[in-house]
C-alpha cells in the first residue's frame, strides 16, 4: 500500500475536507492506484536537474507602488455569505 | 441561410454592408441555443437580456462605420470567465451563487470590439476533468452523438461551436482542455504558450500551467478571437509583453519548406485504428503541400500523465484554498466553529472529482512527501520541457494525434480516475513544455464520430501554426461541418 487509511484522514484535516467513510474508503483505494502510477517517475535520475517551476523563463515582475482605483467595499462584499458592516462575519473563533 | 453556420469573416462583411443585423444574428443564435440545448446541456447561463442590448449597440457601431473585427458577433465563454454581474460557477456547488463583480481582461477585451457575450458555457467543475461529467450543472452531450461525452473540461464550449449555437468562444487549457474537446466535437481549438493571453479574471485550477484560448469553426476564426484577446495585461504578471503579430496577415502563407517532426511516443499501440489512419492521411497531405516531414523523438512522453498529476493536484490543493466559505460562495456553517465551518462548506461544495484532486495535492505538498513527489515532478517537467526545445532545434512544428480514440461514452470512464487522465496523454506534455498547440478536424469514425489532429509549435510561434493548420483545411474536407440535431 502506498498509502493508509489513517494517512488518507490525516490529508483530508489538512485540505479542510470533512469527508464521509464511505468517501474515505474510496479515496483511499483510489489515491492508492494513483500513486502507485506515479511511482514511475523515479525510474528517471533527476539528480542535478534544476526543477521547472514557470514554463516561460520568468524574472521576478516588479511594478511601481501606486494607489489606483479598486472595486471598493460595496463591491467586494457582495458575495458574502455573512457580513457586519464593512467586514466579512465568520463563526467565533475565541470563546 | 442559416447565418449560424457561416464563418466570422463572412458575417462580418455581411453586417458591414448592412445586409444582416447583428440583432438578426444574435436572434438566430438565441434561437439555436432554445431549440437544441435541452439536449446539449451546453450552457449553464443564457444572458439574453445583455446580449440583445449589446446587439443594439454594435448595429449603432457599424452604422457609424466604427466596427472593430470582432463588432456585432455573438460569442460566449466557458464558465471560468468572470463577466460583470453575472454568474461564475466554474460548474461547482460551491459557486452556485457567485456573481462576478469586474469582467475578466479577455470579456473586457471582447466588450471592447463590440462582441456580443450570449452566455456562460457548461465544463468541469474547476476545469478538472476530460468529459465534462464533472459539473455540478450536469453533463454536456457530444452534439454529434447524445450518448456520447464532448470531451473536457471545455465540452460546453467544444459542443456550442459543433452545434451552431454560437460563432466561436473562449475556453481554457491546462492539460488538453481546449484540444481535446475540440478534436471530440470537430471544431478548431487552439492552446496558446503560456503568458500569451491574460488570466486576469479566470478562475485559476494549477496556475503554471492555465492557458485561455479560442474555439471556433475554422481556422480564420480562431486566429481572429486569438488575435483579439492575446497579449501583455499589467494585471497578470505572468502575461508576457510580446508583441501580437497579426495572426490573419501569414495565415495563407502555406507550408511549402517547413520541416514537421513526427515524434515516434506518441504513434503507440494505444491509439485507436482510424484514428491513427486519420493522422497518418493527414501527414500525407501535408507532404503533398509541401512540407518535409521528419521522425523526431521526445523520449520523456511517458512521463508526462504522471508529472502532471503531481504538479497540477499540487497548485490546484493550494488554488481551492481559498474556497473557504467566508468572502464568497456557498456557506455551511454546522455550529462547529470556524475550522468546522470550513471542513463542512468544502465537503457540502466540491465534487468528487476535485475533492480527489485536491487530496492529491495536498499529500504531495505535505511534509515528508514535498520532495519524492512535488519536487520530483517539478524536475521531470525540465526533461520534457527539454525534449521540446530539442525537438524544435530541429522542425517547425510538430505534428500528432489529439486523444487516443474518438469522443467515448458517457459513464464509460466515470469509474476509474487513471484510465479517464490517462486519455489526456497526447495534450498534457504541452502544457507542461508551456509551448503552444491546437486540434483541427482531420476526419471521422465509422460511427460518424470526428477525429482530430495536433500541430504543436515553438513558443509564440502560434502565427506559424495556424498558418500549418490553414493550409491543410483549405486542402482539405474536413471541417465546417455541421451535426444533425
Amino acid at each position: 500500500m502506498k498509502i493508509s487509511r489513517e494517512e488518507v484522514e490525516h490529508v483530508a484535516r489538512l485540505a479542510r475536507l470533512a469527508l464521509q467513510p464511505a468517501e474515505l474508503e474510496a479515496l483511499t483505494e483510489q489515491m492508492d492506484a494513483i500513486l502507485g502510477y506515479v511511482e514511475k517517475l523515479n525510474e528517471l535520475d533527476t539528480e542535478g536537474i534544476i526543477p521547472t517551476a514557470h514554463a516561460v523563463p520568468m524574472e521576478n515582475a516588479f511594478r511601481e507602488d501606486l494607489v489606483k482605483p479598486s472595486i471598493g467595499i460595496e463591491r467586494a462584499q457582495q458575495n458574502a455569505p455573512s457580513k457586519d458592516g464593512s467586514c466579512f462575519k465568520v463563526p467565533k473563533v475565541i470563546e | 441561410m442559416q447565418l449560424n453556420k457561416l464563418t466570422i469573416s463572412q458575417l462580418r462583411a455581411k453586417l458591414i454592408a448592412g445586409e444582416v443585423s447583428s440583432l438578426e444574428l444574435t436572434r438566430a443564435c438565441l434561437e439555436r441555443i432554445a431549440a437544441t440545448d435541452d439536449k446539449l446541456n451546453a450552457f449553464i447561463t443564457i444572458c439574453e437580456t445583455e446580449a440583445l442590448a449589446a446587439a443594439e449597440a454594435a448595429d449603432k457601431r457599424l452604422a457609424a462605420g466604427d466596427a472593430a473585427p470582432l463588432t456585432g458577433i455573438p460569442l460566449a465563454v466557458k464558465d471560468i470567465f468572470n463577466v460583470l454581474d453575472v454568474r461564475t460557477t466554474c460548474g461547482s456547488k460551491i459557486l452556485d451563487n457567485y456573481i462576478s463583480p469586474y469582467d475578466a481582461t479577455v470579456v473586457a477585451k471582447l466588450r471592447a470590439q463590440g462582441a456580443v457575450i450570449i452566455g456562460k458555457l457548461n465544463m468541469d467543475e474547476f476545469a478538472m476533468g476530460s468529459s465534462n461529467e464533472n459539473s455540478a450543472a450536469g453533463s454536456v452531450k457530444n452534439p454529434w452523438d447524445l450518448q456520447r461525452v464532448p470531451g473536457g473540461s471545455s465540452g460546453g464550449s467544444a459542443a456550442a461551436v459543433a452545434a451552431g449555437q454560437v460563432l466561436a468562444t473562449l475556453g481554457t487549457d491546462t492539460g488538453g482542455s481546449i484540444r481535446q474537446p475540440a478534436s471530440h466535437c470537430g471544431v478548431v481549438g487552439l492552446k496558446p504558450t503560456y503568458g500569451r493571453i491574460s488570466r486576469y479574471g479566470v478562475v485559476a485550477y494549477a496556475s503554471s500551467l492555465d492557458q485561455v484560448g479560442p474555439l471556433a469553426s475554422n481556422v480564420e476564426d480562431c486566429a481572429l478571437l486569438l488575435g483579439a484577446v492575446a497579449g501583455y495585461d499589467p494585471a497578470d504578471s505572468t502575461s508576457v509583453d510580446t508583441p501580437v503579430p497579426d495572426y490573419l496577415a501569414s495565415l495563407k502563407d502555406g507550408v511549402k519548406g517547413k520541416k514537421i517532426g513526427l515524434p515516434k511516443e506518441y504513434f503507440i499501440e494505444g491509439l485507436a485504428a482510424e484514428v491513427k489512419q486519420a493522422v497518418t492521411a493527414a501527414i500525407e497531405t501535408y507532404r503533398q503541400l509541401g512540407a518535409e516531414i521528419v521522425e523526431v523523438s521526445l523520449p520523456h512522453t511517458d512521463y508526462a500523465v504522471a508529472c502532471y498529476y503531481l504538479i497540477a493536484t499540487a497548485e490546484a490543493s493550494s488554488n481551492l484554498a481559498r474556497y473557504d466559505g467566508v468572502r464568497f460562495g456557498v456557506r455551511k456553517d454546522n455550529g462547529d466553529g470556524l475550522v468546522g465551518m470550513y471542513q463542512h462548506t468544502r465537503a457540502a461544495g466540491f465534487g468528487d472529482e476535485v475533492k480527489r484532486r485536491i487530496m492529491l495535492g495536498t499529500y504531495a505538498l505535505s511534509s515528508g512527501y514535498y520532495d519524492a513527489y512535488y519536487l520530483k515532478a517539478q524536475k521531470v517537467r525540465t526533461l520534457i520541457r527539454q525534449d521540446f526545445l530539442t525537438a524544435f532545434e530541429q522542425v517547425d512544428l510538430l505534428l500528432t494525434p489529439v486523444a487516443p480514440t474518438p469522443a467515448f461514452k458517457l459513464g464509460e470512464k466515470t469509474g476509474d480516475p487513471l484510465q479517464m487522465y490517462l486519455s489526456d496523454i497526447f495534450t498534457i506534455p504541452v502544457n507542461l513544455a508551456g509551448t503552444c498547440g491546437m486540434s483541427l478536424p482531420c476526419g471521422s469514425s465509422s460511427d460518424g464520430l470526428p477525429i482530430g489532429v495536433q500541430l504543436i509549435g515553438k513558443p509564440f510561434a502560434e502565427a506559424e501554426m495556424l498558418q500549418a493548420a490553414y493550409a491543410f483545411e483549405q486542402a482539405t474536407d474536413f471541417g465546417g461541418k455541421f451535426p444533425p440535431l
